[in-house]
């Protein structure tokens, strides 16, 4: 008789499921790569926060970046559209299904350059989901392009240097009406989580900036989206610490001042100021303040702006509460009567 | 050639030799803007209320105010409702177009006009009623900003004088456009068309021949245009995410939806809404929102013309491949850009069969009636769900923009077919399921849909590159496989369309093919070949794309075949070549019509005659 083995006990979330409930398949981008890191993050705040994968739905443009869903969240649907205009898709899908937890994951190109005009009017609409950008300032799968974030100055691999300024995703996201807009950068894990955490419990239009680092075509002295440059150059404006509905508080209250912002799920994301006296609530300071870290070639990182009383699109279009998809026929198809009633106006 | 009645009771004096009673077509020549819409709907529909078949056109121009629109009205007892080539009353009320418009009249049409305007100086072969429009809108309309409305009403008096169109018609039509809330406003038009029918009753000596007689063939029916009956199948469908962009001739179909969902579509109890629509910010837009929401399981739909059409290729293609489910109305017009947005045509048939790049095939629904844009709605949003995959409705601009007679829509009586969706029970059922396998053996896949709870429900949507598990795959075997299944899901569709129209003569040795509004003028044609060289031609009005099998039989009994397309290069004739064997192609000819206007009988004969050397 062999002695038999209890195995330890396995790590579980609230949901009581695994973490490898929340991964994907293997990657597929190059080693080293920003991505990656962002996918992890995913991975574990998606676990550590309890969603159920079952109601997240993935979405995604083209690009290494658009790649990346297909390795995080194995059990969640996924739609990989296409380039530039992932946002529609998820419009559609999460007015479809209001239930849903909307993902989207798209990268410098798709959003600022193809995409530009699908990510403003996402911004306006002010739709309930998470938009990551994996900004790398470059055209990964075509090989080493400039795309529309590279910064004045930046060169490629083959020295040549950009000329046209960049779009400032953030400020973009400011300015037209997202509700939450941070820039985080794939190497601060801490910083990223606590970003994520905050998207996923909030119910309006998450937009994170992540730096993302290409180690194969943007990563090369000169570059400005390099990760030794991100991180001589970033600024981090707070140190967060998310706070969970579900959890007790038991995070040591660090010195300094500290500000905790309520989401929509009673979740708490703790804020402590770093250098700057900054409220994450007024946007006019935000865009101020990334003007100012422009013009010290900072990248600057945290929590920009979160407005938690903003109605969202699908609270705007006064849905029914159930999803629109599974409706019953008996409640959308109009009976007898309406269609006599607009026959009889017609007569 | 016009239909001439002759009443034997009449004297036959020189002038009331013949009467033409029930067929005719009258026109009214305003500018744009000038609230003539009014007046038009309101004569058009007191001839119908009189029981007399008729049809109403708008030739309006790209512009809001200050452009020449001409609106014509056909009668016709015999029912024919396409557009009749030659004007037969003109009312002249635009300034600018008024000696073109009558220069271009045949002999012996009636001309009522705006008496400054001189016309009878022009040509002495017309019957002319001139009218001080100003004189008269005066004392009917005090206010003096209201006159260039209510001075349109005037000449429907005049007309319905002219033509002994009844007054309490007119009347009825009145009240009916204006409803009860704006009872002062069809005071005026009222006092304005009373004027107008005293003073032609006192001012005229009729000379012309035309004029209407009630009849009893539009009992029961309604006016609508096929925009609003789009609309109305597409309520009636259960849609659920509507998503536009504005598009002339397009919008009014969604216009006329938002209208009949705030009616009909919000929870009694809650006054919430059972469905979403949002004006998108462009074309790629709104197709990526429909098939977003098509995916994740609502009956989604967009409306457009061909510019919108063309931009949604890229994300037609991913809805083939990726096999999502939308509805595309395509309200045909000429294009592009600075493209006449305001004329009709079939120019998107020949791109939307194969919209997007790589190897895509489209369904397209046909309808040439209000009652086919119901039941084809209906029809369409069932087939794009049974087949996971985009369906096209091709209306045009003269269908989806002007009124039409129709039947009352049926109710479906047949539930909503949503497709192959498995949900949790099913999946713990099976244990698990692969996306794009053929278990069935007609080509589609069973889906799940996002939020469906169940750890084997998930599944990651891309374009081609998938195997049968919708894995990532780039193995030639598996894209093969792929493209062959999706083929023979296309071949299954085909079978799954409405059957063409067919009306066969033992005796003729001609067949003629058409499709959408070109029906009107080619029915008319057909009677014309028989009728005035002998000649009987059968005739098919295809429903539907891919072709049914009964095209070919069709084309097999006939020695020379007409295709009639609404374009340049024979689009339909086309899609026909790319289908059929060279036996039969060769026996196809074809009859085009790319005017902007919709197509008329005489245009079709007259080609005919000539091919057939007639």
């Amino acid at each position: 008789m062999s002695a038999t083995v209890t195995p330890p006990p396995k790590k579980v979330n609230r949901l009581g499921l695994e973490v490898l409930s929340y991964k994907g398949g293997k990657t597929t981008l190059c080693a080293g790569c920003g991505h990656n890191s962002i996918s992890e993050r995913l991975v574990e705040c998606f676990y550590e926060m309890g969603v159920d994968p079952l109601s997240v739905a993935k979405f995604s443009g083209i690009g290494c970046s658009s790649k990346s869903p297909a390795y995080f969240l194995g059990l969640s649907h996924g739609f990989n559209g296409v380039h530039g205009r992932m946002a529609p898709v998820a419009t559609g899908a999460l007015l479809a299904n209001r239930n849903l937890l909307g993902l989207g994951v798209t990268g410098d190109g798709d959003t600022a350059s193809i995409g530009i005009g699908h990510f403003m009017h996402l911004l306006r609409r002010n739709m309930p989901m998470i938009y990551i950008i994996e900004n790398n300032g470059v055209y990964g799968l075509t090989k080493g392009q400039f795309s529309a974030t590279a910064d004045l100055g930046s060169t490629l691999k083959t020295g040549t240097a950009n000329e046209l300024p960049p779009f400032d995703c953030c400020a973009l996201a400011l300015k037209w009406g997202a509700t939450f807009v941070a820039r985080s950068f794939s190497g601060d894990k801490r910083q990223l989580q606590a970003i994520i955490k905050t998207a996923i419990a909030h119910k309006g239009l998450s937009v994170i900036d992540v730096i993302s680092p290409c180690t194969t075509f943007n990563d090369h002295e000169g570059s400005t989206k390099s990760y030794s440059y991100v991180k001589d150059h970033e600024e981090a404006l707070q140190e967060l610490d998310f706070v969970a509905s579900f959890q007790e508080i038991s995070v040591e209250i660090p010195e300094g001042e500290v500000r905790d912002v309520e989401l929509h799920d009673g979740s708490r994301l703790r804020i402590r100021k770093l250098h700057r006296d900054y409220n994450p609530t007024d946007r006019l300071a935000a865009l101020t303040l990334l003007e100012e870290a422009d013009a010290k070639a900072e990248v600057l990182t945290g929590v920009l702006y979160i407005n938690t009383a903003k109605p969202t699109f699908t609270e705007m279009l006064n849905m029914a509460d159930e999803p629109l998809a599974t409706l019953p026929e008996s409640r959308v198809r109009p009976g007898r009567a309406a269609l006599e009633e607009a026959m009889e106006e017609l007569r | 050639m016009s239909t001439v009645a002759v009443s034997p009771s009449e004297p036959l004096s020189e002038q009331k030799e013949r009467s033409v009673v029930n067929d005719f077509s009258i026109q009214v020549a305003t500018v744009n803007g000038s609230g003539s819409q009014t007046a038009n709907s309101v004569l058009m529909r007191a001839i119908f209320q009189m029981g007399i078949p008729v049809s109403g056109k708008n030739m309006f121009p790209s512009n809001i105010a200050g452009l020449p629109t001409w609106f014509t009205i056909r009668a016709s007892r015999k029912g024919y409702v396409g557009r009749r080539k030659e004007v037969d009353f003109l009312v002249a009320m635009n300034p600018e177009t008024a000696r073109e418009d009558a220069m271009k009249l045949p002999s012996g049409a009636a001309l009522v006009y705006d008496e400054p305007l001189k016309l009878n100086e022009l040509r002495g072969d017309l019957h002319f009623y001139p009218v001080p429009f100003d004189k008269l809108v005066g004392p009917v309309c005090p206010e003096a900003r209201l006159r260039k409305l209510v001075r349109n009403m005037i000449y429907d008096g005049v007309v319905a004088q002219l033509l002994s169109i009844e007054m309490e018609e007119v009347h009825r039509a009145l009240v009916k456009q204006f409803g009860k809330k704006k009872a002062k406003a069809a005071e005026m038009n009222w006092n304005a068309a009373r004027a107008g029918f005293d003073y032609a009753a006192a001012t005229f000596a009729k000379t012309d021949p035309f004029r209407v007689e009630r009849m009893n063939a539009t009992a029961g029916k309604i006016i609508v245009d096929g925009n609003s009956a789009c609309a109305l199948g597409a309520m009636f469908a259960g849609v659920t995410l509507v998503a536009w962009y504005p598009i002339t001739p397009s919008s009014s179909l969604v216009e006329s939806l938002i209208g009949y969902m705030r009616r009909f579509r919000h929870d009694k109890e809650t006054g919430k809404a059972t469905y979403a629509i949002v004006q998108a910010e462009d074309e790629l837009a709104s197709i990526g929102m429909a098939l977003g929401a098509g995916w994740a399981g609502a009956r989604s739909m967009t409306a457009s013309a061909g510019p919108g059409i063309s931009l949604m290729s890229e994300f037609i293609g991913l809805g083939y491949y990726a096999e999502a489910p939308a509805v595309i109305y395509d309200v045909e017009r000429v294009g592009p850009s600075t493209g006449l947005p305001t004329r009709t045509q079939q120019g998107d048939l020949l791109t939307t069969a194969i919209l997007s790049h790589g190897d895509t095939r489209h369904p397209m629904f046909f309808p040439c009636s209000p009652e086919e844009c119901f039941e084809m709605s209906i029809q369409a949003f069932d087939l794009a769900e049974r087949f996971q995959t985009p369906v096209f409705i091709m209306t045009d601009l003269d269908l989806g923009m002007n009124n039409w007679m129709a039947d009352p829509f049926p109710y479906p009586e047949t539930p909503l077919d949503r497709g192959k969706v498995l949900n949790a029970e099913d999946l713990a059922r099976l244990g698990g399921f692969a996306r794009y396998r053929d278990v069935d053996g007609d080509g589609v896949g069973y889906r799940t849909l996002p939020g469906t709870h169940h750890p084997a429900a998930a599944y990651f949507t891309r374009g081609s590159g998938h195997n049968d598990k919708a894995q990532y795959s780039e193995r030639e075997d598996d894209y093969a496989n792929n493209m062959d299944r999706l083929a023979h899901k296309f071949e299954v569709l085909r079978g799954r369309l409405p059957d063409p129209v067919v009306e066969l003569r033992e005796d003729a040795r001609i067949g003629l093919i058409a499709m959408g509004t070109s029906d009107y003028a080619v029915r008319e044609s057909r009677d014309q070949l028989l009728e005035e060289y002998g000649v009987p031609a059968s005739y098919l009005r295809l429903k539907a794309y891919p072709f049914s099998d009964r095209l070919l039989e069709f084309i097999r009994r006939h020695d020379r075949v007409y295709v009639v397309d609404q374009n340049r290069d024979a689009q339909l004739l086309g899609l026909m070549r790319l289908d059929l064997d060279a036996a039969l192609i060769a026996r196809l000819r074809s009859v085009r019509y790319y005017g902007g206007l919709p197509l008329d009988a005489r245009t079709v004969t007259d080609d005919i005659a000539r091919q057939e050397g007639l």
